[in-house]
């Protein structure tokens, strides 16, 4: 009976050691994963010399949790852009809120002597310190959408423009309301403490000024649906007439919408946020107040990939006269209504 | 060796309506025990080193399987080092946590706490003054919050009588909106150099953060194996009415567990910090989860009465080895997150057939 206790003891070892049998079972590599959207899942732009295969390199990938539709399509497209490249290996280590697991993620591709890194830190500065050991170790980082405090720790910078989807929301407000100096303008922003909150709300109010316009009413939601829900029931109570609406963001643009659609009002038209493929169908479909949304693109770290091969194989962008890869890259907030939205459509993200 | 420390007896479970058998059982444990305690060979593998039997065998299984698909990319020194660098955080954490696990008790917090201090010793007039007098200051307020919030939350349950899993909640709500509104929620960067020197210096050739988590499982393991107070913890949470019986202040104890577990908190924001050089209200988020996985997996039983330092090590490495070899292999984090869950599931149904099958034979 005194044996039993060691014997049980050891049945604990058993079932771990067959637990990671299981893991065993499951490292082999996958073959290449199907790759019918080729075209980088991002542009159907033609097939430049650029994409011809060059010397195989291996790029590694960190992410954040994709905890919202936006970020999820990050690294969905990021692979589908490797993917389209037969002399591109990607490592991918996604999918983590623990600055302290991305950090190890980072020093493991360092490790193993990856030729690049793409890098969307969950914070920014705290990342920092892991890009300049990469840097230091000779391996490139490409830093995509939230930047680091060191202009050091990347080679390149891929950006989304928060305060030019202000911009680009007031400019076609101004466009649709110009001759109404008195019209309402109602916004519904994101995370208020948040500075690309604060940056695209600038751009807009600054945008609104040149038309004479200014934002009437607003309120602060949280990016989730159900934070876009109480805003926006709290904002239609609060203004009984409104002209437009820009709310930041199309995740919790599906609860504003539904609070619109509760509160049965419908004489103002709305724009929305960052690029959602439901919005650009309802856009299509015309069938809500929704009539534009301003894209801040969910495929930066694609270009971030596309950037990062080129660097490596020495390649330059080469509709550009410079021979080297450049530094920052800050995509545009172009503006989606019912006649161009065909073409974003494809490269909109699922919330 | 064999005091009249009377918990340790009956470290795990009911008191009343057993039987004899059970008390029998009882016993004879007991003498297990003690036989520990004086250092026979045999006892100690039936007890200590049995028990971690089965986690050294998933642990070189685990890097055997690394060995086998990612060779020398597994093997190298770098790699070890990449391994000890993300455990040493959550193993400064858990053995903490397994302090309070093992006195009955169950902390939510320490994410939180974790992520206030790493906030409060990085704020600009902390920084200030760490600049103005010595670095040192930092690691001093990190460490006094730490314990304060533990000072806290075992107050709050000893003394207020409020369950450890709703007092722990509430400080994990608190103390994150506490940090968020100390840094407006933003990430506050480092700028005392000498701080982020020494934190990032090497003794020989292992870094400074390793070092002090193996610093922090020695001292456990002492605390917890070879002094009154470790017997103390093993008895309240065994079985508080003994344990009170035999004249132990199991109030003031318990407050003592969680300051305990309070100040590993700190010692791990200090080692976010200087791993980030950034302080963060979004530090160490689901921490709480990972520590009680660790603690679990390693063999302290959750309702308190006994724990293993050694244990719960094996569970920070082979956790963090399991995200190292996924990360080489290039496989996602789903897949790794399912695998925790089984393993988990797998280690604690064999504890509580463990702790069954002692009820009844």
């Amino acid at each position: 009976m005194s044996l039993l206790p060691i014997k049980k003891k050891l049945g604990t070892g058993l079932v771990a050691g067959l637990a990671v049998l299981a893991l065993a079972a499951c490292t082999s590599n996958d073959p290449k994963s199907n790759s019918d959207n080729l075209a980088g899942g991002t542009t159907a732009a033609a097939q430049g010399s650029n994409d011809a295969a060059g010397d195989k390199i291996v790029i590694g990938f960190s992410a954040p949790a994709a905890d919202h539709g936006w970020m999820g399509s990050i690294t969905e497209s990021t692979k589908k852009a490797a993917a389209a490249y037969p002399d591109v290996e990607l490592h991918v280590a996604e999918g983590t809120n623990d600055v302290n697991l991305q950090i190890s993620q980072v020093e493991t591709f360092i490790n193993d002597k990856v030729d690049a890194i793409v890098l969307l830190p969950f914070d920014g500065a705290a990342m920092t310190p892991v890009a300049l050991k990469a840097m230091d170790a000779g391996i490139p980082v490409i830093n995509v959408d939230r930047e680091f405090d060191d202009p050091n720790a990347a080679r390149v910078t891929v950006l989304g423009d928060n305060y030019g989807m202000g911009v680009s929301a007031g400019t076609y407000v101004c466009q649709q309301l110009g001759d109404k100096p008195d019209a309402v303008v109602a916004e519904i922003a994101g995370i208020d403490s948040l500075p690309l909150t604060q940056d695209r709300s600038q751009g807009f109010k600054d945008a609104l000024g040149t038309c004479g316009l200014n934002v009437d009413n607003r309120v602060a939601a949280d990016f989730t649906v159900q934070g876009g829900e109480t805003a926006a029931a709290n904002l239609l109570q609060a203004a009984p007439h409104i002209d437009a609406l820009w709310n930041h963001d199309d995740d919790q643009g599906v609860g504003v919408l539904a609070a619109i659609e509760n509160a049965g009002r419908d004489e103002f038209f709305m724009v929305g946020g960052a690029g959602s493929a439901n919005a650009m169908r309802s856009i299509q479909a015309g069938d809500s107040v929704l009539q534009a949304t301003v894209i801040y693109p969910s495929t930066q770290g694609a270009d971030g990939i596309k950037l990062a091969r080129l660097l490596v194989q020495q390649k330059a962008l080469s509709d550009l006269v410079e021979v080297e890869v450049p530094r920052l890259v800050q995509l545009y907030a172009p503006v989606v209504t019912k006649d161009n939205v065909d073409q974003y459509i494809d490269t909109a993200f699922e919330s | 060796m064999s005091e009249s420390v009377g918990g340790v007896s009956t470290p795990e479970g009911p008191t009343a309506g057993d039987g004899p058998t059970r008390d029998t059982e009882r016993v004879e444990r007991a003498a297990e025990e003690t036989a520990r305690d004086s250092g026979g060979a045999l006892a100690l593998l039936q007890t200590t080193a049995g028990r971690s039997l089965g986690l050294v065998v998933a642990l070189i299984l685990l890097c055997a399987v690394g060995m086998i698909t990612a060779g020398d990319r597994f093997a190298s020194y770098d790699n070890m080092m990449t391994i000890l660098r993300l455990a040493a955080t959550i193993g400064v954490v858990s053995i903490g946590m397994t302090f309070v696990i093992t006195g009955g008790g169950i902390d939510l917090s320490v994410g939180a706490i974790l992520a206030l201090s790493s906030v409060w010793c990085t704020t600009l007039s902390t920084q200030t003054m760490a600049e103005d007098t010595h670095w040192s200051v930092m690691v001093v307020v990190a460490l006094l919050v730490g314990a304060g919030c533990g000072l806290i939350n075992g107050l709050l349950i000893a003394y207020g009588g409020v369950v450890p899993f709703i007092a722990t909640l509430a400080m994990l709500a608190s103390a994150r909106g506490l940090a968020e509104i100390i840094s407006n929620r933003r990430t506050q960067i480092v700028h005392v150099q000498a701080f982020k020197d020494s934190f990032n210096s090497e003794i020989f050739g292992i870094p400074l953060i390793v070092v002090i988590f193996v610093l922090v499982a020695a001292i456990g393991w002492v605390l917890l194996n070879r002094t009154t107070f470790g017997r103390r913890t093993l008895a309240v949470g065994g079985n508080p009415e003994a344990a009170r019986l035999a004249g132990i202040h199991v109030k003031r104890h318990t407050v003592l567990l969680y300051v305990l577990l309070g100040l590993c908190c700190g010692i791990a924001a200090l080692m976010l910090v200087s791993r980030t050089t950034t302080g963060s209200s979004t530090h160490g988020t689901l921490y709480e989860l990972d520590a009680i996985a660790a603690v679990v997996i390693g063999g302290t039983l959750l309702s308190g009465g006994r724990g293993t330092i050694v244990g719960t090590v094996f569970g920070v490495l082979i956790f963090t080895t399991l995200t190292n070899v996924f990360t080489l292999n290039n496989r996602s984090i789903s897949e790794q997150s399912l695998l925790k869950g089984l393993i988990i599931v797998a280690a604690v149904l064999l504890q509580q057939r463990l702790a069954s099958r002692k009820g009844n034979t």
